[in-house]
């Protein structure tokens, strides 16, 4: 792949030239320190831009975008569709159920028709582990990753630890606790491998059904007492319980959950007063946390929400400049 | 007119004689035999064999070819020519086709696709149960009347003990091995990989070995129980060796098969889901294969098969979770198990050779694996450190689902000759 530079003008960081080399976003591990500084940059400029004001930029002018979303999808799906239109893309929206894929059509074969409909990037969500992969191995259309199966969800890892980053500052040597159904969880999987390259400390936390040993292998801590997990965190990022990936066998009830993991007034007395809460949503108020807690101040589920537009409107405007191989200077 | 081939100067290597030395292999009319007169020497087809290795053709208790009804990966015709072409001259077939063969009138049908098409001697295998439903035994004695020399519910494992345990002991009667694929299938649902930290990493569901180790120990217990000859196929734990070794030791009638794949590979291999390297059982760790080799080097482990599975491009070309399990073998599984088990010291060539052609025909009562003399003229010749690379879109196989593609490998097959015919030559 060939290098090529993003120059853009902007009060804060005028004339700084970022490079950037790739044209899929798969999953976290293949980018470097800098490259997630650099989506960070990015992202920072849109947020400011539409924070004062701003509201659209011409990155993909008539560039066709398409989200494929073979499974269910509320954020995730807006965001990115909200992402495009704020970055001047048609971006337009195929589910699951609507696609030729229930009709027996391969992923293959799907994915070479909408390249040949003119797609010039394919943002896709599958439950199978890997799907991404495959799909940016069949096609040389940029391909971003929106959750496949339980592997990854590298914007999602992204705005959180952009999240983080506003509330904390540098997170090396921070502790950062994942508490809940990690076994099944795409996102649980690109925050670890997303905080450990920024130099977090990052403990998982939840039964051990669902969080096994093994784990610790990607250099994490794996702690099944919650008192332990929860002391010292600098953040705790709540996880849903994913009745849809497990079998019944994983864990006896959602009310047992409750009672042994969930986040309440009274575990909250363990984590530091400052500390932040974040959840990827759909948050499950009353089961994995207290709704009073989802609420306070700690909280910044919602802000993770909003970053998740910025984020994601870097890594499109990214992935297709590093695809057209064009320098682009952002208007003021 | 009488056909006669003479094999000369080559390395003979025939383990069940405890033969190793140059010499020269002599077949007539289809049979080995002690010596040619002079005048059948003038008459004999010949082949210069010097610097080469002579053995037995190689045996293979467990491969899938697919016909009737899934003749676009295999059929007979092209799964003995990738057999050949490995060195092969006797492989055992799964009965795992379309319908499966769980009756004599689709045996027959089998039959007469092997005597027509095959050019190696091809043996069949017969369902324990009907319909491999593990539900009601299928009719054995009219199977084994038909041919078989094995029966086996490959790739569906009988959950049912009562049923295993009737099946097992109604084979016996009719003095038959019973071969199974040890799995558990409450551990295995929706697994697609070994459960470890590679599944863990890649987000896919893993299994665990305990899901083959406890249908290991049910079919110890009931080979004890029942006196039945249980044949564990493709041995993937470390845990199943070690109970098997135990097994063993008691003098019970069980033994055990390594796959060429799972003595080199590790789960690690699946990379960015390469379904190339996803089968079932699947891919195990270091400590796993250091057993499976460990196995073999004591004779816990009895013989390696293939476990040839076929699939076309198209169906292994997809999600990694949607992919069939299984992977092919024939025409690289000598090569491979050299490098991996003689080139690396393990074990001796004539020892090799031994897993790879008697020990897996005495499993299923095979005529073969040896060039004694009245043998059937089934005969390999190779060059054990001859390095070639391997290239799937060159196999005999209808099929191009082989992770050793593109590797070099020693050991390469130069001829290969069935009933003193050739069958097979490298050009």
């Amino acid at each position: 792949m060939v290098k090529y530079s993003i120059t853009w003008t902007y009060s804060q960081i005028m004339s700084r030239v970022l490079t950037w080399e790739k044209q899929n976003l798969i999953s976290i591990e293949p980018l470097s320190l800098t490259e997630i500084n650099t989506i960070f940059s990015l992202a920072r400029y849109y947020k400011e831009g539409i924070e004062s004001g701003q509201l659209k930029f011409d990155a993909l002018e008539g560039r066709t975008v398409i989200n494929l979303f073979l499974e269910p999808s509320t954020r995730t799906r807006l965001a990115f569709e909200i992402a495009c239109k704020r970055l001047s893309a048609d971006c337009i929206s195929v589910s699951g159920g609507a696609s030729s894929l229930s009709k027996g059509e391969s992923l293959k074969d799907t994915a070479h028709n909408i390249v040949a409909l003119g797609a010039d990037v394919i943002i896709m969500r599958h439950s199978s582990s890997g799907s991404a992969d495959y799909l940016s191995k069949t096609v040389d259309t940029p391909i971003i990753n929106a959750g496949d199966g339980s592997h990854a969800h590298p914007t999602q890892a992204l705005l959180d630890a952009f999240t983080l980053t506003e509330r904390l500052g540098d997170v090396k040597n921070k502790k950062v606790t994942i508490l809940g159904d990690i076994l099944f969880s795409r996102v649980a999987r690109s925050n670890i491998h997303c905080l450990l390259k920024l130099g977090a400390k990052v403990t998982l936390a939840g039964p051990n059904t669902l969080v096994p040993k093994e784990f610790e292998a990607m250099g994490v801590t794996v702690s099944h007492n919650l008192k332990d997990a929860l002391e010292d965190a600098d953040a705790i990022m709540l996880l849903r319980i994913q009745h849809e990936r497990q079998t019944s066998t994983h864990f006896p009830s959602i009310g047992e959950y409750t009672t042994s993991f969930g986040l309440n007034e009274r575990r909250a007395h363990w984590i530091k007063p400052n500390a932040i809460i974040m959840h990827p949503g759909p948050i499950n108020r009353g089961v994995e946390i207290d709704s009073k807690l989802a609420d306070s101040s700690n909280s910044v589920i919602l802000e993770q929400v909003k970053n998740g537009v910025f984020v994601r409107m870097a890594i499109l405007h990214l992935c297709h400049a590093a695809h057209t191989q064009t320098q682009i200077s952002l208007p003021k | 007119m009488t056909q006669y081939t003479w094999i000369k100067n080559g390395l003979v290597i025939d383990p069940a004689n405890d033969r190793e030395a140059v010499g020269d292999i002599f077949i007539k009319e289809g049979l080995i035999v002690e010596s040619l007169s002079d005048s059948e020497k003038a008459e004999a087809t010949q082949f210069d064999a010097k610097g080469y290795v002579v053995a037995p053709g190689l045996v293979d208790i467990h491969v899938h070819f697919r016909e009737p009804g899934q003749t676009y990966k295999e059929d007979i015709a092209s799964g003995s020519r990738a057999a050949a072409a490995g060195g092969y001259t006797s492989v055992v077939c799964m009965p795992n086709t379309s319908p499966v063969c769980d009756n004599a009138g689709t045996l027959e049908r089998i039959n007469n696709s092997i005597e027509k098409e095959a050019v190696i001697h091809v043996y069949t295998t017969g369902c324990l149960t009907l319909g491999m439903k593990g539900e009601a035994l299928a009719p054995t004695g009219q199977l084994k009347q038909a041919g078989i020399v094995a029966v086996t519910d490959d790739g569906l494992c009988i959950q049912n003990n009562e049923i295993m345990r009737r099946a097992v002991e109604y084979a016996t009667l009719h003095k038959l091995p019973i071969m199974d694929h040890c799995q558990d299938g409450s551990l295995t649902e929706n697994a697609v990989m070994h459960e470890g930290e590679v599944s863990l990493k890649l987000g896919l569901k893993g299994w665990p070995r305990a899901a083959e180790d406890i249908i290991v120990a049910r079919n110890i217990i009931l080979s004890e129980l029942t006196g039945a000859r249980i044949h564990m196929q493709h041995v993937s734990s470390y845990h199943s060796v070690e109970l098997l070794r135990i097994a063993k030791a008691k003098g019970i009638n069980v033994t055990g098969e390594a796959s060429p794949h799972h003595i080199e590979f590790t789960d690690a291999c699946i990379g960015d889901y390469n379904t190339l390297f996803k089968m079932n059982p699947p891919l195990r760790t270091e400590k796993d294969r250091l057993a499976l080799i460990e196995g073999l080097k004591d004779g816990t482990l009895d013989c390696i098969a293939t476990d040839h599975a076929p699939h076309s491009p198209t169906e292994k070309d997809c999600e990694f979770d949607k992919a069939p399990f299984g992977i092919i073998g024939l025409e690289n599984a000598l090569a491979s198990t050299l490098e991996t088990l003689y080139h690396s010291k393990e074990l001796s060539l004539k020892e090799v050779v031994a897993l790879m052609t008697h020990k897996g025909a005495e499993i299923c009562d095979l005529p073969a694996g040896t060039l004694s003399v009245g043998a059937s003229g089934d005969v390999c010749i190779f060059d054990p450190d001859q390095k070639w690379t391997v290239d799937a879109e060159a196999f005999k196989s209808k099929s191009r689902n082989c992770p050793w593609n593109g590797r070099t490998l020693r050991g390469q097959v130069k001829a290969t000759f069935v009933g003193g015919k050739e069958v097979f030559r490298l050009r």
